[in-house]
């Protein structure tokens, strides 16, 4: 069978979605005739029609308004943002209206935002931004970012048929660099669940999206110095398994926590703090962040390989530890 | 393809981990609901766990000895389709080598105090608590930065300890769960209260009489009649009338029980539990016997439920059937005090100026002198007496 990449998997996982549900629908920017700047909707229009299919205006705000009036009213509209840095433009109505609609009236707002996120292109401060924690912050909304083509069609598959807003982001690095093959049936993946990618002894990272190959790399770089790391990779951010975070801390009583998003209000300050509150005693050294700094993130390549955590990184800390 | 997880239950609600000593089913053994599976100690408790679900035994995951946070899967139990598939449970962790080129000499601060530990983490504190190691034995041989001793120092300490072989004249053995709590709860009890013990001859003539016209009335009713209902029902009276020893203290506070609910101390292998009979003062002498004998029976097979193993407001210790006189019993925190049995025996007695023989017993009273003086401990004693060397 072929090997489907992360973003041919995500795409996958929409056009399954719409053959299954009438209710299901996308609208975003170029989304119809040019089939998504990515191509995630690359087909869609001739398949499902200009009324599943809906070119937008360029305006971000109205696309997530519209999304949000078509889920109160019944559909589960799939919006994309066509870099995730654009989320801001309707930061209001997604914060302020979608993720409060089910506490204030209990109506649900099965509402799909997704959007590339993440650097690595080369793509400046404008569209290579990591925005997941403006919404981690917000009760009432769910955040994905899967790493793997098999989580990516997965959770987006459990995003459409959630009833409540989902944020979807995806690592548009990992777009065409990683691939694998997946199960010709039906499958999901559920949201709030992390899994283990590697079992190690003696230090266990945690981290989401496209750091999980950083931590994997630098795994195998380690385990040559006689280093075993543990890589545990979140996949949803809220809610998130608290309980799997325990237990790699449990288990090798240190704890790397890396992501790609700038330092404060980082989710690895979360991390740190629930390991801290529930597994301090079993810590044997301290909670080590491995994250981008906190600045917007350079367009210079020099300065933007420097921006952004790297093997080396993993491997220096891991060491430190190690020997702490 | 059905399965049911096995789970370390909680078993009562201050318990927040169990040592799983040992598996009564191998993988691959068909098990029946409610059937016991494995058994397990406690602080509070030692019991067998009954499995959650008919099946087979596909999976343990705890082996014998080690001890779990509650809720931990112990096992699997499926539906027998599936072939047992290897114990998951990883290996005691190997100490792991080290490179030697990124650790730093000790600085001179530590070398000067060669007993220091140092700066000592958090899991490497609660290891050495719970396997009661003293972290100046590791002092020096921690091969963490600066010399700290690590998580692994400690369990490669703690392995090798309990691997060395027997040399010469001593052997040292972990304490097991129940042994700490027993340990623990007894210091406990000595630095709580102020502990005086006071003592009482009895005369058992009445009691042994009694006894043998009522025996086979209870043996009909299916209840053997020891001697011990006797002295726990007339404990009981007794403590209706001084209500101070069937209190507690809380701070400044003196905390009076209402109910009357009597802990008996049970010998059971590897150390004691206090099951407790639960309103004793509401019952008579058949109704305690039956549950002095239910009691004991399911102590020594640990059946016993953790809520039968709380609440007691005075205890009662029987050394006596082990040969002991008499004894000074710790008092059983909260509790106050706690009567003591010794063996029953014939000694010569001066009865009415006369040398006879009489089936006599020593009794103790351990009480607390915080709020109870000597006058009321004594003046219990003597109702105790009283009514034994007078019963009908």
């Amino acid at each position: 069978m072929a090997l489907t990449t992360y973003v041919e998997a995500i795409r996958q996982g929409i056009w399954e979605e719409m053959e299954r549900d009438e209710s299901v629908f996308v609208l975003g920017e170029d989304v119809g005739i040019y089939g998504g700047a990515f191509k995630v909707t690359a087909g869609m229009l001739e398949k499902f029609g200009e009324s599943r299919v809906v070119d937008t205006p360029i305006s971000e705000s109205g696309i997530v308004g519209a999304a949000i009036g078509a889920a109160l009213m019944g559909m589960r509209p799939v919006a994309e943002m066509q870099f995730a840095d654009f989320i801001s433009c309707g930061f209001d109505q997604i914060t302020n209206f979608a993720a409060k609609c089910r506490y204030r009236w209990g109506a649900p707002v099965p509402m799909v935002i997704r959007g590339p996120s993440g650097g690595g292109i080369h793509g400046g401060p404008f569209h290579s931004q990591n925005p997941e924690m403006y919404f981690v912050h917000t009760p009432g909304l769910k955040v994905l970012c899967p790493s793997t083509a098999y989580d990516a069609k997965g959770l987006i598959k459990s995003a459409i048929r959630d009833n409540d807003p989902v944020l979807f982001f995806e690592h548009k690095f990992l777009y065409r660099r990683i691939k694998e093959e997946l199960p010709s049936e039906d499958f999901t993946v559920p949201i709030g669940k992390a899994i283990t990618r590697r079992k190690g002894r003696d230090i266990s990272i945690i981290t989401y999206g496209a750091m999980v190959y950083i931590a994997l790399d630098a795994a195998k770089e380690l385990e040559k110095e006689g280093i075993e790391l543990e890589v545990l990779d979140l996949r949803s951010l809220l809610p998130y398994d608290r309980e799997a975070v325990l237990e790699a801390a449990k288990k090798t009583s240190k704890v790397i926590l890396l992501h790609e998003d700038t330092r404060i209000g980082g989710f690895a300050g979360e991390l740190a703090a629930l390991i801290s509150e529930e597994a301090f005693d079993y810590l044997d050294g301290p909670i080590r962040r491995i994250t981008a700094p906190d600045t917007p993130v350079p367009y210079s390549p020099p300065l933007e390989e420097f921006f952004l955590p790297k093997v080396s990184d993993v491997i220096r800390v891991a060491r430190e530890l190690y020997a702490y | 393809m059905a399965e049911t997880k096995v789970i370390m239950p909680q078993m009562g609600e201050s318990i927040f981990e169990g040592t799983l000593t040992r598996w009564l089913k191998k993988p691959g053994d068909a098990v029946k609901r409610d059937e016991p599976l494995f058994e397990i100690s406690t602080d509070k408790i030692d019991s067998e766990i009954p499995a959650p679900a008919s099946g087979t035994l596909q999976q343990i995951l705890v082996q014998e000895g080690q001890t779990v946070e509650i809720n931990t899967v112990v096992g699997i139990i499926g539906d027998g389709n599936v072939a047992t598939g290897p114990s998951t449970v990883a290996s005691p962790k190997a100490a792991a080598p080290v490179p030697q080129a990124s650790r730093p000499a000790p600085a001179s601060k530590e070398e000067e105090d060669e007993t220091a530990p140092g700066h000592v983490s958090p899991i490497v504190r609660r290891l050495a608590r719970e396997h009661g190691i003293d972290l100046a034995e590791l002092a020096g041989k921690g091969t963490g930065i600066n010399g700290r001793i690590t998580k692994n120092d400690i369990l490669a300490f703690i392995e090798q300890r309990s691997t060395a072989p027997a040399s010469g004249d001593t052997e040292r053995v972990p304490m097991s769960a129940i042994r700490k709590s027993i340990s623990e709860h007894m210091v406990m009890s000595l630095r709580t209260s102020a502990h005086v013990t006071t003592f009482f001859e009895v005369d058992c003539s009445s009691i042994l009489a009694a006894r043998d016209a009522l025996k086979a009335d209870f043996e009909s009713a299916g209840t053997k009649l020891t001697v011990t209902p006797f002295f726990v029902l007339a404990a009981v009276r007794a403590l209706k009338r001084f209500p101070i020893l069937n209190s507690s203290v809380e701070g400044d506070t003196i905390v009076y029980r209402k109910n009357i609910n009597v802990g008996i101390a049970v010998n059971i292998e590897g150390g004691l539990i206090v099951p407790v009979i639960k309103d004793a003062g509401e019952k008579n002498l058949q109704q305690l016997s039956e549950a002095i004998n239910d009691l004991g029976e399911r102590a020594r097979t640990k059946r016993l439920t953790p809520d039968e193993v709380k609440g007691g407001t005075f205890s009662v210790t029987n050394p006596g059937q082990f040969g002991a006189v008499i004894g000074t019993p710790i008092i059983n925190q909260p509790q106050v005090a706690i009567l003591c049995m010794g063996g029953i025996k014939k000694r010569a007695v001066v009865v009415d100026d006369q040398i006879v023989a009489r089936p006599m017993i020593m009794l103790a009273l351990s009480f607390d002198h915080r709020i109870i003086d000597g006058a009321v401990a004594d003046q219990f004693m003597a109702d105790v007496q009283k009514q034994l060397e007078s019963w009908s």
